[in-house]
């Protein structure tokens, strides 16, 4: 159990807990580092997806450049942008946005798209505009997928924000690169668990809230709601 | 494009490497995955504790991952050896819910269908549920394509040769030229990877290719994530 | 109860996992196999994970190669604290050094500057089944580097001046180099200087140089052989009380390498100038050319191909 609790016995010492470059400011850093990149993205990849989805046009577009965005190695993506933008977190910051972008993407589009017809076509017929029928009714039936979306992109760019210590001084991949270089095995591997752990924590509170917006959506199994939405918006008629 | 003119055998030599890498764990993952989704789907709670632990797996980071497999296996850290196993770890915990989903979509009253004329269990499995999986099954084992020709690149931050290489040198050197190859490269391999994928995928489906354009609009299938 | 059985199996799962990792040695670095190797009469060589480096190694590889040795080409390994284990093991056999940062990983405390006591040290604390060849003119040192800008603005010759800069300091280098002697920690003890430690892993290349343009940071750590230090119009700080040791290219050869192959060697270590290394570096950097072919080019303009 060397390496192993090694690690552990890093993680306990109370020095490495705080200051400018303990574990506390280290995780703290992280976060915000994934939290920017996400909420970019988002502000991408969420109005484009629920068009997508809503109008079913430009689908295969979408998909194209999101499956070829897929496949950008994201420490390419950071060594080009950090030799035109230099040290700090802009060149991290950007390749973790084209990182997360086909996820919440797939999300949005998907989710959109599998909204019953009928239900669309219901409200329309009942006399909301196109964007009430975006934000009363696909969104929230759409709420599920998306969150869906969201939880895999937030994955993805919590392991990889590890990566930003590659050209800047900030968050817990910093103790990957230090262990890394002089061989500090239990501090590499501590950082590891410490990454291993905010991923889950996140992933643990996500799939809450998913949990969350499929009971609001599916009171009974399959087409519940969306039946009983059909349902009210017909006796309006 | 100097650096392209100048040094192409060099960048074929690391994108010939790179494929050595990634293929071999693509098709680990691929035969690991599919029995282990089928036993999640067959039996759901030890099914669920697998899934889970196969998302956790994911979060772990790939470089203490490439750390921590040489200590386990007792292989050196720079063979190509590590970097399979390390890419097969992910690929596992990327396809293994795809998996359970693909054999959740079988039908069950196909299953019980096939059972009742008097298929065995392994003829089930072979003949009936995995033809019926495969389309679901392509989706996830397309994505696995693309995250492990990107991942692979990671190694060489621990001095395992990959396209990854260009990056680190192109970093160090200044040299926009090669770092730019390099994404390129890795991009352009998994997109032929992909398109290599979907078009077995067709010709082991030929049923799907005329409901195919039936279902267009309404499949609400996984989301490719 | 399904999801606490559930979160029961997950951790159980989780915890196997985890405990598979500790039953094995501590040093994933150790390479098993180091028997194998010294039964093939094949020569391994390694390089660091520095392009200068490998054209060094890559020179050492065609000469070898034109005299007719089967050569296996390692490069790009990593830095010293990745690579030596495997050196000290036998699994590389042939790997191109530097004498004053050799030695101070190995004796951290040695009081050796000048090349030729380095060089005699260095001798003294290999271990056994390694060699140190016969070291080269050529130099490759760390060094402090400020702008031009920031050396007149402060009038700074020497790393002492430092003393005088009353602004914050911050120094920008690989990560290794913040706990090495001749770090943030041999600043403060030899000169009295405090500086903040920026991490950046390109070994002193295009984003450290533009982050002491840009003023992210005010010191850097270059190496002598950089041509980016006369292209950027750099100043190189004086280093009076010997923080970095003389540090020449030193060959280290394992059993391995035969006398033949060791006078090969030493030819090529006699014919390069530290002039030649600069040149070299710069091709790569400038020319953008292949090591292969920077180190071919060299070995026929020098008649070194036996």
């Amino acid at each position: 159990m060397n390496l192993f609790a090694d690690a552990l016995t890093w993680l306990g010492d109370p020095s490495h807990w705080s200051g400018r470059t303990g574990i506390a400011q280290r995780a703290a850093q992280h976060l915000g580092v994934t939290a920017g990149a996400l909420a970019i993205a988002a502000t991408l990849a969420l109005p484009t997806g629920i068009l997508v989805g809503h109008t079913r046009r430009g689908r295969s577009l979408v998909v194209a450049i999101s499956g070829a965005a897929r496949a950008v190695p994201t420490l390419g993506l950071l060594t080009l942008a950090a030799l035109a933008l230099g040290i700090g977190l802009q060149a991290p910051v950007l390749a973790l946005v084209v990182l997360a972008v086909p996820s919440l993407l797939a999300g949005a589009y998907a989710g959109v798209e599998s909204v019953d017809p009928v239900t669309v076509d219901a409200a329309r017929a009942v006399g909301m505009s196109e964007f009430q029928i975006i934000t009363r009714v696909e969104l929230p039936l759409a709420a599920p997928v998306v969150v869906g979306g969201l939880r895999a992109a937030t994955l993805q760019v919590v392991a990889t924000a590890t990566l930003a210590a590659y050209v800047s001084d900030t968050g817990l991949g910093r103790y990957l690169f230090t262990g890394l270089r002089s061989r500090d095995y239990p501090q590499m591997l501590a950082g590891a668990l410490l990454v291993a752990a905010l991923a889950l924590l996140l992933e643990a509170v996500l799939a809450r809230l998913q949990q969350l917006a499929t009971r609001a959506t599916t009171s009974t199994p399959r087409h519940g709601a969306p039946a009983r939405l059909a349902a009210s918006l017909e006796g309006h008629a | 494009m100097t650096w392209l003119l100048l040094n192409w055998p060099q960048a074929l030599q690391l994108a010939w490497t790179h494929v050595l890498l990634s293929v071999p764990a693509i098709t680990i993952s691929v035969l690991v995955a599919v029995p282990l989704g089928r036993l999640a789907h067959r039996y759901p709670r030890p099914g669920g504790a697998l899934l889970s632990a196969a998302s956790l797996l994911y979060a772990i980071p790939s470089l203490p991952l490439l750390i921590i497999i040489p200590v386990v296996l007792g292989i050196p850290l720079r063979s190509s050896a590590t970097m399979v196993v390390a890419l097969s770890v992910y690929g596992v915990a990327l396809l293994v819910r795809s998996a359970a989903d693909a054999f959740g979509a079988v039908d069950a009253r196909v299953r019980l269908a096939a059972t009742a004329i008097g298929f065995s269990p392994w003829a089930l499995f072979w003949r009936v549920e995995l033809p019926l999986a495969t389309p679901v099954l392509l989706a996830g084992v397309r994505v696995v394509v693309v995250s492990t020709v990107g991942l692979a690149t990671i190694g060489a931050l621990v001095g395992i040769p990959s396209l990854g290489s260009l990056f680190t040198d192109g970093f160090q050197r200044g040299i926009a030229g090669e770092v730019i190859t390099g994404i390129v490269a890795t991009v352009a391999l998994a997109l032929a990877l992909d398109g290599a994928c979907a078009l077995t995928g067709r010709a082991l489906t030929p049923w799907t290719r005329s409901a195919r354009s039936e279902h267009a609009g309404r499949h609400t299938g996984p989301v490719a994530a | 109860m399904k999801l606490r059985t559930r979160t029961a199996l997950t951790a159980a799962t989780i915890t196997t996992a985890l405990a598979l990792t500790g039953c094995a040695s501590s040093d994933p670095l150790a390479q098993e196999d180091a028997a194998s190797q010294s039964a093939s009469s094949e020569i391994v060589i390694g390089s660091q994970d520095y392009y200068s480096n490998e054209i060094i190694a890559e020179i050492y590889a065609q000469a070898l190669e034109a005299q007719g040795h089967a050569v296996d080409r390692q490069f790009r390994i990593g830095q010293r604290e990745a690579y030596l284990p495997e050196l000290e093991d036998g699994s590389i056999d042939l790997f191109p050094e530097y004498s004053g940062p050799l030695l101070q990983y190995w004796q951290p405390e040695t009081p050796a500057r000048l090349a030729d006591d380095v060089y005699a040290e260095l001798v003294t604390a290999i271990p056994d089944g390694l060699r140190a060849l016969d070291q080269s003119p050529a130099t490759d040192q760390d060094s402090y580097v400020v702008t031009r800008a920031f050396a007149d603005q402060w009038n700074l010759a020497t790393i002492a001046d430092l003393a005088k800069v009353t602004e914050p300091l911050t120094l920008g280098g690989n990560s290794e180099g913040e706990n090495r002697p001749n770090g943030p920690q041999g600043l403060k003890n030899a000169y009295g200087v405090d500086v903040a430690f920026s991490p950046i892993e390109d070994g002193g290349g295009p984003l450290t140089v533009k982050a002491l343009a840009d003023g992210d940071i005010q010191l850097a750590i270059i190496y002598t052989a950089d041509p980016t230090i006369a292209e950027n119009d750099l100043v190189t700080l004086e280093d009076p009380s010997g923080l970095f040791l003389a540090s020449h290219v030193v060959p280290l050869a394992s059993d391995a390498v035969d006398q033949e192959a060791a006078d090969t060697i030493d030819r090529i270590s006699a014919a390069m100038a530290p002039e030649d290394l600069v040149a070299l570096n710069a091709r790569s950097v400038d020319e953008q050319a292949p090591a292969a072919t920077i180190a071919a080019e060299w070995l026929r303009a020098k008649n070194l191909m036996s």
